[in-house]
């Protein structure tokens, strides 16, 4: 190889690049397009989030256009489209439609207005739970994956379980005993920062530097939390809390969240590790790019996609925990109508009212089976060493 | 290009670079021993001027690289650049001086973020060096697009629409932004065919007379760091073996390496047989073959003093250092 013969103008422009040029969102329908399940697995997510939306305006306020709680006794279990007797009714109890979509329960109140209303919470339920459990993740994923070399120190930690326990002490009205464990911190921190002055001078040796030493590392703290909330039941560890709890839809939501986090800070962290490796973002680190930037501009764009495809799926589960929390009499107190509630009702007419278990258990199961089919298919699109076995 | 101390003709100077890793087993990831990844590198460049690091792969040299720059702590040694030891700076204090040495990498196809468009990458650095407005960012931009030969509107296009080559010149556009006085190529031309590496290589030659740029110059192709490099530094598991110029690396190769290395180099010439002094055994990896000389054991030369003594980097010239006792008596 001769380089002296080799000469490049200054000028030399570089011929347009190699494909044509398509945007990463067209490349990705193009390839979802060709996953028939994975599309109506979206289509029917799109029609539940219509249904689910307008739902709540059909049946909320004062008088609503689908009245979920109207209470017709003469009305009691009719069968799916059957028409109302108009001779018992009073005119404002008559159906919307002007017939019974989905029947009527053992009250007499229209399955499909209640249907509708339930729609509403299992799509918040899903969808808030999921975005908790997601934030947590990726927030305890990030720092396991990317500070996870760190050192936590002794006291460090005893500091943090003193201060935690004091102000947990004084919520639950120990207040003489948790001031005294805050004061307790307080001179703690008050002392270790005079001392780390006079120690710059000195470099004397304090009787605090004994417990400044090394514990656990970060990554082996955050892992070793997900492998213990990992063993609890947590269908039944929600089942304690919600007990505890007042019964509300908020408190389900954020019980759901808290316990289905594991999973997602997982693979961000797996994510993470591999990462932290590649050139591009020790490129980063060579331009002096901040911490925080490199995690949230340059990692987390590489790192969201199977924490997308959790999240689908994980909305099906959240939505199937609170069904079934429902179903047990732990849900959404029960004038709100959720679909867990309504099977849970429905199972004592199972011979009778077949319609009241059928219509809600089936909803159910198309719903949750649409999102897995929808994560799955986001699952092989944004996986390209999958993509080969279609 | 910016910088504090220009006066300074030595941009960067390292003193016997050492790096060790832990090797862990067992339950308790107890350390069992350590890799000696750089165990004594020392070597100057001059401002304006390329200093090759040559050596066999898993020789460490990506290794200094990194250790240079600060991407890993080092154990060891001092770390001089234009006059400031930077080798105890924390990553708070290090950070004003990062944007002084950028690197380019072997691999074109993992040093750039696959989730961001060519135009953000080169536009972190811009940021780094504080154009605020968009415009402004933008204009350099396409300047510094330009400088690397690439046309101004690849900047919206990602990283996989590019071919090698193209990429490595992203890069390059990349660590130039900060407009730095230093890069180190890390191989930045073994990834490449041969005539998009010319293409590299004389990319390099022309930004260096245009910016004055110093470079690092890491490869295992003698070949291109003889035409590109003023000195040479010749590495074998983690030592410096000899450091000299370019010149002298060629035509007056004292250590037995630097010479089984040049012997090794193809010539042009078809057909024409080779005189190769094979090595008498693999690379050793015993703790007690890697006491003494680390070379003696593939080494044509070997002495009973070889086995026992540690061999110094010693003086034998005019810029030219040794670690051989065998090369400094002649």
């Amino acid at each position: 190889m001769n380089l002296n013969e080799t000469t490049v103008t200054k000028d030399f422009h570089v011929e347009a690049p190699l494909t044509p040029k398509r945007t990463r969102w067209e490349e990705f329908w193009l390839l979802f397009g060709q996953n028939r399940l994975a599309i109506l697995g979206l289509l029917i997510f799109i029609l539940f989030f219509c249904c689910a939306i307008t739902g709540l305006f059909l049946t909320s306020g004062s008088k609503p256009i689908f009245d979920p709680s109207l209470v017709r006794l003469e009305e009691k279990l009719r069968p799916p489209f059957s028409k109302p007797n108009l001779d018992l009714l009073e005119p404002d109890q008559v159906p919307t439609l002007n017939f019974y979509l989905m029947g009527t329960d053992d009250l007499g109140r229209d399955v499909f207005a209640r249907m509708l209303q339930g729609a509403w919470v299992s799509l918040t339920v899903g969808f808030v739970a999921v975005g908790i459990s997601v934030l947590i993740g990726i927030f305890m994923g990030g720092i396991a994956g990317y500070f996870g070399q760190h050192y936590l120190k002794i006291d460090h930690i005893l500091l943090t379980l003193l201060l935690v326990s004091g102000t947990g002490l004084i919520i639950l009205d120990v207040i003489r005993f948790g001031a005294a464990l805050l004061l307790l911190c307080l001179a703690y921190i008050v002392y270790a920062v005079l001392t780390r002055h006079r120690s710059k001078k000195k470099a004397s040796p304090s009787w605090g530097a004994m417990f400044h030493i090394n514990a656990v590392s970060v990554d082996t703290l955050i892992m070793r939390i997900v492998d213990i909330m990992l063993c609890f039941p947590s269908f039944f560890l929600i089942l304690t809390v919600v007990a505890i709890l007042p019964a509300s839809i908020y408190n389900i939501m954020i019980v759901i969240g808290l316990t289905s986090w594991m999973g997602t800070t997982r693979f961000v962290r797996a994510e993470f590790l591999s990462l932290r490796e590649q050139d591009f973002v020790a490129a980063a680190k060579a331009l002096g790019i901040g911490n925080f930037r490199i995690i949230f501009r340059h990692m987390m764009p590489n790192a969201v996609a199977p924490v997308l495809v959790s999240a689908t799926i994980g909305i099906a589960s959240a939505i199937l925990t609170e069904a079934g929390l429902s179903f047990l009499g732990f849900g959404v107190p029960p004038p709100h109508a959720t679909w867990g509630n309504i099977l849970s009702n429905g199972k004592n007419f199972i011979f009778d009212a077949p319609w009241l278990t059928f219509i809600p258990g089936i909803t159910i199961l198309i719903v949750v089976l649409s999102f897995n089919l929808f994560g799955e298919g986001l699952r092989d699109v944004l996986n390209p060493k999958l993509r080969e076995r279609h | 290009m910016k910088s504090k101390n220009k006066n300074n003709p030595i941009i960067l100077c390292v003193k016997d670079l050492k790096k060790y890793f832990p090797i862990r087993r067992g339950f308790f990831q107890k350390i069992s021993g350590w890799v000696n990844a750089v165990d004594g590198v020392s070597f100057e460049i001059e401002r304006g001027k390329t200093m090759g690091l040559v050596g066999e792969s898993g020789c460490g040299k990506t290794t200094v690289a990194r250790l240079i720059l600060k991407l890993l702590a080092l154990d060891e040694g001092k770390i001089i650049y234009q006059g400031i030891d930077i080798s105890g700076f924390s990553e708070k204090e290090m950070k004003p001086h990062r944007k002084e040495m950028q690197i380019v990498f072997q691999d074109p196809f993992g040093s750039l973020n696959p989730r961001m468009t060519v135009g953000q990458s080169v536009e972190e650095g811009l940021r780094i060096l504080g154009l605020k407005s968009h415009g402004m960012r933008k204009a350099r931009l396409e300047k510094l697009m330009e400088m690397v030969g690439m046309s101004p509107d690849s900047t919206d296009r990602y990283p996989h629409e590019f071919s090698g080559g193209q990429r490595q010149r992203i890069g390059i556009a990349r660590a130039l932004s900060v407009e730095p006085s230093l890069i180190i190529c890390d191989e930045p031309i073994s990834a490449l065919d041969v005539s998009i590496q010319a293409q590299i290589i004389n990319l390099l030659k022309d930004l260096q007379d245009q910016l004055g740029l110093s470079y690092l110059f890491i490869s295992h192709d003698l070949n291109v760091v003889g035409y590109l490099c003023n000195t040479i530094a010749v590495m074998y598991m983690g030592q410096v073996m000899e450091y000299a110029s370019a010149e002298d690396i060629f035509d007056n190769p004292h250590h037995p390496y630097t010479r089984s290395l040049l012997a090794a180099v193809p010539d042009s010439e078809p057909g024409k047989k080779m005189e190769i002094t094979l090595p008498k055994e693999d690379v050793p990896d015993s703790p007690a073959a890697l006491q003494g000389c680390k070379y003696r054991s593939m080494c044509s030369m070997e002495a009973p003093r070889c086995r026992k003594e540690q061999v110094l980097f010693e003086k034998i010239g005019e810029k030219h250092f040794v670690r051989c006792w065998k090369a400094m008596k002649k």
